[in-house]
């Protein structure tokens, strides 16, 4: 399964200045773990150290926050958009 | 140098005032010369007066629609219910993009103060703003 990963201006110059990539995977850590895998400089600003979703970014499937849907564990499927951007917060 | 229409910098200063006595928040779209074409008013989820997190679906929602006119989310304002203008130590800490333009509207005193701030590894520095009618 491939999805296309939507990437926040931030992050972009880590794989190569693209706005979108595709990359394989049937859930949204496979997803994020082979991001990763695929554009090295993204390791440490999606997923922690220990693999959990880092608290700086927000991902979505289509319309929906993983964070309210199944996590990591959320399916994606064939032709999925997801969407990478940053939590924006402050005080 | 951040640049906004005067129906956008109203926008901005009636939200923040419209979200008293919490803090309100919400992005901004345009270039990447800091020329802003349309803000976006996101709910505050932290509903707080201290603290704000912008919606996250709200910011997906603005960040397609600014896509769909060829623009880019270029930046963030909220509001200070009772300080000054400044990015205070949790604003410069969670700040999420260097290329982004901080804009911070103070409600502290009788008139809205909106100031905007670049911050990168933590330096923060102020830029002009200036409200034109294009």
């Amino acid at each position: 399964m491939t999805v296309e990963v939507r990437l926040p201006t931030v992050l972009r110059s880590a794989a190569g200045g693209s706005a979108t990539v595709s990359v394989a995977g049937a859930t949204i850590g496979e997803v994020l773990r082979n991001l990763v895998g695929d554009h090295p400089g993204l390791a440490g600003q999606v997923l922690t150290d220990d693999g959990s979703l880092h608290r700086f970014v927000n991902v979505y499937v289509d319309d929906d926050d993983v964070r309210y849907l199944q996590q990591l564990d959320t399916p994606v499927a064939d032709g999925a958009t997801v969407s990478i951007l940053p939590a924006v917060a402050g005080g | 140098m951040l640049s906004l229409t005067t129906a956008t910098y109203r926008d901005v200063v009636a939200h923040c005032l419209a979200g008293l006595p919490d803090e309100a928040c919400g992005l901004l779209a345009g270039d990447g010369a800091g020329r802003v074409e349309n803000s976006y008013p996101t709910r505050n989820v932290a509903a707080s007066a201290k603290l704000y997190t912008v919606d996250p679906r709200d910011h997906l929602h603005a960040d397609r629609d600014a896509e769909g006119h060829g623009w880019e989310i270029i930046g963030v304002y909220h509001s200070h219910t009772h300080t000054e203008a400044y990015p205070s130590p949790t604003d410069v800490a969670q700040a999420p993009d260097p290329s982004w333009h901080y804009v911070v509207v103070s409600l502290r005193d009788t008139y809205p103060v909106l100031r905007s701030y670049r911050i990168v590894d933590a330096a923060v520095e102020e830029e002009p703003v200036l409200v034109e009618d294009r």
